[in-house]
Parts: structure tokens; sequence; C-alpha cells
């Protein structure tokens, strides 16, 4: 008998998960995956929580629910990677010998990476969106904050999904107007990048809607200090951004059992081939979604394409052939853009996010690169395919995993 | 696109970044930099050779990376290409602009 083992049951490893209990003959392949939580987090949704328009019901469900049943599922964490003897060890002490590993661990914040950013402010004037923890905090802020200086900040990137912030500042706008509050609160947007985003196309039609929504853009700014005391942020540079309410996305990293394992970059992410989703260092580890150093967007989105190309090469690998599939760097995103509006962008290793309908060249129903009621409607129905299709490994109708060019005006 | 400097031609694109690397020499490097309002002194060749060198091996740049790797520290960094060092250092030693922002 032998055995693949998954390392992290979040959005990639439970997909993996369900595609390779399809695929492998089960009276030769054991399939075992490990996660330290007990509870699957619809991350998307720390987007939603703060603003209450989901609730904590909305976002958490346990991860036995997806788990197919032929596949073990340890509650246990992860304490390293012993790659040279095909081991995992766990930290009550056990291990665990595999013939495949895939490494499906994510990227979480590292708020202690910045001087002062975890400081005496933290949880009461400087918050984060992106774990569970600090959306709910931040909810609970909002529900009493009175206004005044809203400033919305990226630390450095790479980030998983790096709209997120983006989609933060436009929901905040729709937010304190439906509180007919707007006029006390004004908003920046502060990036370390030199515009709204990081594709060229999509930061033009994003700068307009920053204008349109009269939030200020601070580009260029990298972040040396939170200065605790006198409530504003320092970058490297000497400039001083003052505010009353920082939500902040600290930096992104992969977790730290890479470092324990001698696997990860100077971020904890491993080095991984872009198109196979082979490891650099060892033949039989894989990787995908955020733990990968690749160049593609840390998003759910892109885990899904990514679980479908895996799914193959791993089948061709343990059959000794060659790997055929390539991962095209494919990520689709719904940028929510507050007033029940949202705009799709679609892009991979070499196209930019462009304009046209999407799926259906001509026709739609959704738009790219555009703001349309539909795509919000998209957005919000993701949650719902997230559940009950993405994480099952069902592909999404119509939307395949390499981005398709009829219909996209590049 | 391209553009006139030190008596030949060379490729960049609509922010400046020269697109073929092995076009870049040092004379060009020094005209870049007074473009940039930069004067380059000993220091700064030290961090732009580094970044080339990164290059060759294509090891992606970015802010941290360039902090901690013994060559400069950030502050450094920032005193030495104000503003946005890494986009301006990029520039002047001829390689692409970083890709560190997905
Ligand atoms: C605010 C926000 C909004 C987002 N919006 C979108 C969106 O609109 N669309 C989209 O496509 N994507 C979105 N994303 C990104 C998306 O959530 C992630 O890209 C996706 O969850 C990545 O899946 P993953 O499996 O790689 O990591 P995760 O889902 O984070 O799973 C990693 C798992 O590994 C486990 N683990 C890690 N280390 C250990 C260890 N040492 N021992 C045991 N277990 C361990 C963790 O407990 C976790 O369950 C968003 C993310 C955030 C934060």
């Amino acid at each position: 008998m032998k055995r693949l083992v998954i390392l992290g049951a979040g959005t990639a490893g439970t997909m993996m998960a369900n595609h390779l209990d399809h695929e492998l003959n089960p009276s030769e392949w054991e399939i075992v995956i490990i996660d330290e939580r007990k509870e699957h987090y619809y991350q998307p949704g720390y987007l939603f929580l703060p603003f209450d328009i989901y609730t904590p019901e909305d976002i958490i469900k346990p991860i036995q629910k997806f788990i197919p049943k032929k596949v073990q599922l340890l509650n246990e964490k992860i304490e390293k990677i012993n790659a040279k003897e095909n081991e995992v060890w766990l930290s009550k002490g056990e291990s665990l010998h595999y013939d495949v590993l895939i490494i499906a661990t994510g990227a979480k914040i590292a708020p202690g990476e910045i001087q002062g950013m975890q400081g005496e402010e933290w949880y009461r004037t400087v918050f984060d969106f992106y774990t569970f923890e600090g959306a709910l905090a931040l909810r609970d802020k909002l529900r009493v904050w009175e206004g005044g200086k809203l400033v919305v900040h990226i630390t450095e990137m790479p980030i998983k999904c790096p709209v997120a912030p983006l989609e933060f500042a436009f929901l905040a706008d729709s937010f304190f107007r439906h509180k007919k509050m707007r006029d006390k609160v004004e908003i920046t947007y502060v990036t370390p990048l030199d515009g709204a985003f990081t594709k060229p196309r999509a930061t033009a039609a994003l700068n307009h809607l920053l204008e349109e929504k009269n939030i200020a853009i601070e580009s260029d700014f990298a972040i040396a200090e939170v200065d605790n005391e006198n409530k504003k942020i320092i970058d490297y540079g000497g400039r001083e951004i003052p505010f009353d309410l920082l939500v902040t996305v600290p930096t992104n990293k992969g977790d730290e059992l890479m470092e324990r394992s001698g696997l990860g970059d100077e971020l904890n992410y491993v080095p991984t081939n872009k198109s196979t989703l082979q490891s650099m260092a060892f033949p039989d580890i894989f990787v995908l979604g955020d733990a990968s150093n690749i160049p593609a967007s840390k998003a759910g989105s892109v885990a899904h394409f990514q679980a479908e190309v895996l799914t193959k090469n791993i089948l061709s690998y343990i059959k000794g052939e060659p790997m055929k599939e390539e991962f095209d760097g494919h990520a689709n995103c719904f940028v929510e853009t507050g007033n029940g509006k949202a705009l799709l962008i679609d892009f991979n290793y070499t196209h930019e996010p462009v304009e046209g309908s999407f799926p259906f060249s001509g026709f739609g129903p959704l738009s790219l690169l555009k703001e349309s009621r539909m795509n919000h409607i998209g957005k919000l129905a993701f949650k719902w395919v997230y559940w009950n299709v993405l994480l099952k490994g069902i592909p999404i109708p119509f939307v395949p995993a390499k981005m398709q060019e009829a219909g996209k005006h590049f | 696109m391209e553009k006139a400097i030190c008596n030949t031609t060379i490729e960049v694109n609509e922010e400046g970044f020269m697109i073929n690397f092995s076009e870049w020499n040092k004379e060009i490097g020094e005209e870049l930099a007074r473009e940039a309002m930069i004067e380059l002194s000993e220091r700064h060749w030290e961090i732009i050779e580094y970044i080339q060198d990164e290059h060759r091996k294509e090891v992606p740049l970015s802010i941290r990376k360039i902090g901690k790797s013994g060559v400069v520290d950030i502050k450094e960094f920032y005193a030495l290409f104000p503003k946005a060092p890494l986009k301006t250092a990029t520039k002047i030693a001829g390689v692409p602009k970083p890709a560190s922002c997905i």
C-alpha cells in the first residue's frame, strides 16, 4: 500500500483530497490529509464580516464535512517535513511516511514583521481583516466608530487576494454612505505599489474608481513602523500618514513549518515549478495554493485551476510518465466595488486583465473590468459555489483551468 | 519604444525600463541615474551590481530581499534611492521592473 499525504485541509488541500479520492485506486493508495484546525474558514468572507454583510456562521464550517470518507483526516499540527527520508513529523511526536506529498499549508499574516504593528493599538485602532479574529474585532469597532481618518493599508507584496484591500476601501465608502456619515470619514488607500493594483490595465480602471469614490491614494509607501502613540504610519523615506483607524494587511508568509524543514524561501514560500507545480527541490513533493512561490495570484480561484492541473500531473508522475499538464497562472477574481456592484478580472501569467464578457464570449452575463450589478451577484454567489462546488473539486461549468481568449479584448 | 541615449539607442517600455539588459553599460547607467536625479556613488554601484547579479541568476527582487542581502539595509537603500528605491535602482541597473507584486 502506498501513501499520499496532503498537508493542510484549507481550500487547496480539500480540493486535492476530493479529486484524488476519485482518481487513485483505493487498493493501492491510501490518502491522508492533516490540519491543525477542526474548522474550515471561508476567507473571502472576511471581507464582508466587518460590514455586517456576512455572519460568522456564513464563514465557518467543519473541515470533516468536505473530506471524502475514504480519506483519513488527522487533526494535528505539522511540525516538520523530513524530505530526505519521506517523512512528516507531527507535533505529538509521531511521524508518517509518504510516497507522494502535497503541500497546501497556505499563507498567513505576520504582523510581527513591522515594528509597532502589534503594539498597544492592535485591535483597538489598528486592525487586520485577513484573520477571522481580526475581521470580527473590526466589525465590532465599525459598529460604534464615529468617524475620522480611515487608512486602508498594504504592508508588502505578495498578499493573498491582492484586490481584497481595495475592495475593503470600496465597501467602507458605501458602508459609511449608508450610515449617513461618509462626510465624517476621510478614506486613504496606502500601498507599496505605484498604483491601485499590480497589473497596469486593471490599475487604470481601479484608480478611476478610487477617485470617483473620493478615496485618496498614497502609493510607493514602504512601511517602516506603526507609531502607536501618535497614531501614524511612517515609511522608510520618512513619509508619515496619520490615522484614527488603521486597517492593515500585514506581511503574508507561508507557514513556519517550511522554515523548520528547510523548504521555504525568505517568506517561507516553497520554491515550485510554475507550470507543473512540482517542488524544485524534491520530485515527490508537489505544492499548490498560497503555499508556493509561483508568480500567480494567491487566490482560491487560482488554487481551483491548479488542482485540476495537479491532479493530472500526479497521476502521470505515479505512472512514471512525463507531466504534460501546464498551469498557465489563470486567475479569475470578482472585485467588489460597493453599492451592490462589482467588477470581474481574468488574467494569467502572460495576459493582463482584459475587457470583454465572461464566461460566454460576446454574451456574458458577467462583464470583465466593468462595474455591474451582475458581477456583484456573482461575487456573493461565489460563497455558495465555494462550499458546494469548489471544495468538492467539481469543475465550474464553462470555466476551464486554462484561460480562454474568445470574447476578450486583448 | 526606442530611446536615444549616450550616442546609441536602447529599447525601453512605456515606463522607461530597459527591455534588453544586454544593451546596458555603465555609461547608460550613469545617464539613467542622471535622469532620476541621482548622483551615483561607490555605494550606489555596489547595490546596482548586486541587483544585476540577482537578475542574472533569475532571482526575483523585492525590497525585503535587498534589505536582508547584507549589501544594504532598507533605510540606507531609501537614503540612496529616495521615494521608490527598488523601482529607481532597477531602472538604472537596466533590469526589468520587479514583479514582486502580483
Ligand atoms: C480577506 C480575504 C479575501 C479573499 N477573497 C478571495 C476571493 O474573493 N476569491 C478568491 O478566489 N480568493 C480569495 N481569497 C484567497 C483565498 O482564501 C486563498 O487563496 C485560499 O484559501 C488558499 O487556499 P490554501 O489551501 O492554499 O490555504 P488555506 O485555505 O489558508 O489553507 C491552509 C490550511 O493549512 C493548515 N495549516 C497550515 N500550517 C499548518 C501546520 N503547521 N499544521 C497543520 N495545519 C496547518 C491551516 O490550518 C489551513 O487550514 C481571500 C483571502 C482573504 C484573506
